[in-house]
């Protein structure tokens, strides 16, 4: 047996997460009168310089290592700066929250980089193992993170909600990989796909492998059936770590869902097209139904995020019709623009409640923002352009969102789906037009000034006027999507 | 044919205007913000006037055409492709010039959040002729879509007391029309490759697909016109609005649906079009008669010039779906006319609201003992509203009824009624407002007209009588496009 030794320079941004992480641990070990600033410091330091190295590794031809473990391409780039931006912010955001309820022990931010080196080893997985390695590293710390405010026990129950809940769904994605290894004899993406188009498989397996893949994925993404920790574990999870939760993953899980789908198992398109057919529709409609029975923003949003998962999963269905691939590339382009464009918005509508809530009082009632726009009317606009986003009005990044994937149906010939996807915006519409009814309409209950950093202040301002900016310019976002769907596909 | 982009200075010029308003912030600017709102809005105006006086009368064709790809979006394949005919180009200067209106209407009665309120209005003024003059399907979606936020957010702040339930309704009813155009639209796009609506009028298209689109096209146009049975909307929300918001609401707004009639369903489901003209016409007779009747018995006066208006608008969809030139251009005049006259209607009663802050018949009586000249102004547009000869609003009905004579007796007769109708519920409400004894001290201690408001009314009128005894202007605009959309209808599809 020869040892290759792996050409580690592609991985080097993981390599350096890692070492940080480590870094992270003994710095705040040793130096614990200054712990808090400098886990915040060194965490922030990780991810900008990771960015400046996947950037600097960027190469536009998919490149595999680690005896083909690991892929390096364009779309996992790209996708894994998206996820340390979006951390970078969310940590950003979180800090003054978690300060004033003395929740910024130096653990928060080492549970969020090993969070984040999880979900770059899902992006870059060409392998079943080491997706689901890095996806139980996510996991893991996500269990950990929700449950961070250990005294209330709200939080420690989602904690444990998810963490079992979690840890079926893993089960049932392990058990249907195995399926698939029973099937191809392979465990490395690639290979699975080879062998379903040679026809060298054992389809009754391989279909039944793949449903147990498609219940894990739509675990991990949180659409119905598989939403029922969404709501509970967003509520009573810290509001900074809600944020987290309700950003950052669904990009990885969007690689997951992407690379094992999408590449791994083209060959079976029909099939699982047809599953996730079921789960979108499923998605939008009770998802929008039940946000509309919400009070509390952070179930609103939960609710939300379901639909809106399903719309993302609207693109992912529409690749491949009759055997015809012609739309593939549009299709998952507009899938992978969906999952961007949903991050920023839920990262600045989360970003919201932050920056309304202070010591002692969280802002996670749609009441909390009643007379906003008295107090601020820059921030509530900012969350005005939010929820019309959200809602999919022009002129905002949701709407090219929602007519993307709506193309993508349509010219898939699935009209129905976009019927109940279209009826369904209507009625999703309602929620978000009450929170601006209650910013606008109505006069504020607390008319004390908002107390929050220039940092966050700066931050979310530059969050909503992306989600303005964007809805009138998406071409730069598309065409990096379409860019690298082009060239890892 | 020109060198200067007329069409987007109209589209923009409000709303870059209006984004300068909302800068300057607090009502301690108020002053600066009407200022800037007024300035804008008459600029806006301005850049509208070439729009008809360097028309091509004798062309069908699209004028001052604007071409371009959206860059910045173009993965969608839709175009920032603009142009005016003689069905459209009335609507934008229309729409310019009731938004003077709007700010001057709101100089003094709006004292909380000023500059937001004039932003709102002259943001949706540029998003509205964004509407008129887009031919490009998505363009045309998205400034219907995005006009719907400040109508929301004019109805919602500054309204009556149930102004929350009134905005939503508003919203969600226009909303779940327009989605289901966004279907329609992305089908046409995925049986052409294009969203050029100018493709799709040549585009062929079967009956079953053609009755689809039409049914979607009908529920989209339909609830903003709005026809009867979706218009419980309309009510509610002039109801609430403010004097501004109902002003553009029923000049500007119900305006949109029916020029969504022409632009899209005749022209690209001629076929379907045809077919189910008569439950158009059914649906329009209805709004017209039966609307009418609900007007009669109004005690609101708002209530009762929104309900007057759907009727006046049923006799606008009942124009169109006649199919012949009469029917069309009077209908054409019709809304124009309907702009101007409702327009005033809701300034008069916004100048009675300021001074009473009701708008009960009832609390009213003997206005004319107090107020002469705003008696003098109402009346003239009473009579409008009503139909008379001399006015505007008579072309537009006498036309429309012409062409239904043509089209078939019974429909004419019951078309007719409207002028009895409209008669009746215009006069009562005036009657019982204007003359009589003077109805309690409120009345007793009303002032007349200001400078301001007597300029604004005074414009109005002078606009509704010379639309009345002049109607030439308008209707030549309008009629090489008309008898080109009648030819593309007659010719069909199949």
């Amino acid at each position: 047996m020869n040892f290759v030794v792996p050409d580690l320079y592609q991985a080097s941004a993981e390599i350096f997460i890692a070492v940080m992480v480590l870094v992270l641990m003994l710095a705040t070990a040793f130096a614990r009168r200054v712990a808090r600033d400098l886990a915040y410091m060194l965490a922030q330091f990780s991810l900008i310089a990771a960015i400046f190295i996947t950037l600097s590794t960027l190469d536009t031809q998919p490149s595999v290592t680690f005896g083909h473990m690991f892929v390096s391409d364009l779309l996992g780039g790209l996708l894994k700066l998206m996820v340390y931006s979006s951390m970078i912010v969310a940590l950003l955001y979180g800090r003054s929250y978690l300060a004033d309820r003395k929740l910024d022990r130096p653990e928060y931010y080492l549970l969020a980089l090993l969070m984040t080196l999880g979900m770059m080893v899902m992006i870059t997985s060409n392998h079943m193992l080491t997706l689901y390695i890095g996806l139980e590293m996510m996991s893991l710390a996500l269990y950990a993170l929700v449950a961070f405010d250990r005294d209330s026990a709200r939080s420690t129950e989602a904690g444990m909600k998810y963490f079992i809940l979690g840890a079926l769904a893993s089960g049932l994605l392990l058990y249907g990989m195995s399926m698939l290894y029973g099937a191809t004899g392979t465990l490395e993406l690639l290979g699975v796909a080879s062998a379903v188009k040679m026809q060298a498989a054992n389809v009754p397996v391989l279909l039944f492998g793949l449903v147990f893949i498609v219940a894990g994925v739509s675990f991990k993404l949180g659409v119905v059936p598989f939403h029922m920790w969404v709501p509970d574990v967003y509520q009573g999870a810290p509001t900074p770590v809600t944020l987290i939760l309700a950003s950052v993953p669904k990009l990885a899980a969007f690689a997951m869902a992407w690379r094992l789908l999408a590449w791994g198992l083209f060959g079976l398109s029909a099939h699982w097209q047809s599953m996730l057919m079921f789960v979108a529709a499923a998605s939008i409609i009770l998802g929008n139904l039940a946000a509309l029975a919400q009070h509390d923003l952070k179930r609103m949003l939960a609710y939300s995020g379901i639909s809106h998962m399903g719309f993302m999963l609207l693109g992912l269905l529409a690749g491949v019709v009759d055997g015809d691939t012609h739309h593939a590339l549009d299709a998952y382009s507009s899938a992978m623009f969906y999952a961007v464009a949903y991050v920023l918005m839920s990262l600045a509508a989360f970003g919201m409640i932050v920056l309304l809530s202070r010591a002692g009082f969280d802002a996670g009632q749609i009441d909390d923002f009643k007379g906003l726009n008295r107090r601020s009317p820059w921030f509530a606009a900012l969350m005005m352009f939010v929820m019309f986003s959200m809602a999919g009005i022009p002129f905002f990044v949701g709407f090219f969102a929602k007519l993307a994937v709506l193309q993508a149906v349509v010219a898939a010939g699935y009209y129905w789906l976009a019927g109940v996807a279209v009826v369904m915006s209507v009625i999703g519409a309602f929620y978000y037009l009450r929170v601006v009814k209650f910013m606008y309409f109505d006069e504020p209950v607390d008319n004390s000034p908002l107390r929050a950093p220039v940092d966050l202040r700066l931050m979310l301002s530059a969050n909503g006027l992306a989600v303005a900016v964007l809805g009138i310019m998406p071409q730069a976002l598309m065409a990096l999507c379409e860019h690298a769907m082009l060239s890892s596909f | 044919m020109t060198d200067i982009p007329f069409l987007s200075l109209a589209i923009w010029v409000p709303i870059i205007g209006g984004l300068v308003v909302l800068a300057t912030g607090s009502d301690r600017n108020a002053p600066l913000a009407r200022t800037l709102a007024l300035v804008t809005a008459v600029f806006g105006f301005a850049v509208t006037i070439p729009l008809y006086t360097r028309f091509d009368v004798a062309s069908a064709a699209m004028q001052f055409t604007e071409a371009r790809s959206w860059v910045w979006a173009s993965h969608f394949k839709f175009d920032y492709y603009l142009g005016v005919d003689g069905l459209s180009v009335w609507f934008v200067l229309l729409n310019a010039f009731i938004t003077i209106f709007v700010v001057i209407a709101g100089w003094q009665v709006i004292r909380d959040r000023v500059a937001q309120y004039m932003a709102a209005f002259l943001i949706m003024s540029g998003l509205m002729n964004g509407i008129f003059a887009a031919l490009d399907g998505v363009l045309f979606y998205v400034f219907f879509e995005a006009s719907l936020i400040p109508l929301y957010l004019i109805i919602g702040i500054w309204g009556g007391p149930n102004r929350v339930h009134a905005a939503i309704k508003f919203f969600l009813f226009t909303l779940a029309g327009s989605l289901l155009m966004l279907l329609a639209l992305l089908y046409l796009y995925s049986v052409s490759g294009s969203f050029n609506i100018l493709d799709w009028h040549r585009l062929p298209l079967g009956m079953g697909a053609q009755s689809l689109i039409f049914f979607a096209f009908l529920i989209a146009f339909g609830v903003k016109v709005p026809m009867w049975p979706v218009h419980t909307w309309l009510p509610d929300a002039h109801v609430e609005a403010p004097t501004g918001g109902s002003v553009v609401l029923a000049a500007i707004a119900l305006k949109l649906g029916a020029y969504g009639f022409l632009r899209f369903s005749l022209p690209i489901v001629p076929n379907a079009a045809v077919e189910y003209a008569p439950l158009v016409i059914a649906l329009s007779l209805i709004a017209v008669v039966y609307i009418g009747l609900v007007a009669l018995v109004q005690a609101d006066m708002k209530k009762l010039v929104a309900y007057s208006s759907i009727s006046h608008m049923g006799f606008v969809t009942l124009g169109f779906f006649m199919f012949n030139l009469f029917g069309i251009e009077g209908a054409l005049i019709q809304m124009i006319s309907h702009g101007f006259v409702s327009a005033a209607m809701f300034l008069c009663i916004g100048v009675l609201y300021d001074r009473m802050h009701s708008r009960q018949i009832a609390d009213y009586g003997g206005v004319v003992k107090t107020m002469p000249k705003f008696a003098a102004f109402f009346m003239l547009f009473a009579m409008a509203n009503a139909g008379l000869p001399a006015t505007s609003g008579f072309v537009g009905e006498f036309t429309v009824i012409l062409g239904a004579v043509q089209y078939n007796f019974w429909v004419a007769f019951l078309a007719a009624t409207t002028l009895i109708l409209g008669a009746a519920y215009t006069l009562w409400m005036y009657k019982q407002v204007v003359f009589g004894a003077v109805a309690n001290d409120h009345v007793a201690q009303l002032v007349d007209l200001d400078a301001r408001e007597f300029l604004f009314l005074a414009a109005l009128a002078f606009c509704v009588l010379a639309m009345g005894l002049y109607p030439f202007p308008f209707t030549e605009v309008m009629h090489a496009s008309v008898n080109e959309l009648l030819r593309h209808v007659t010719a069909g599809k199949l």
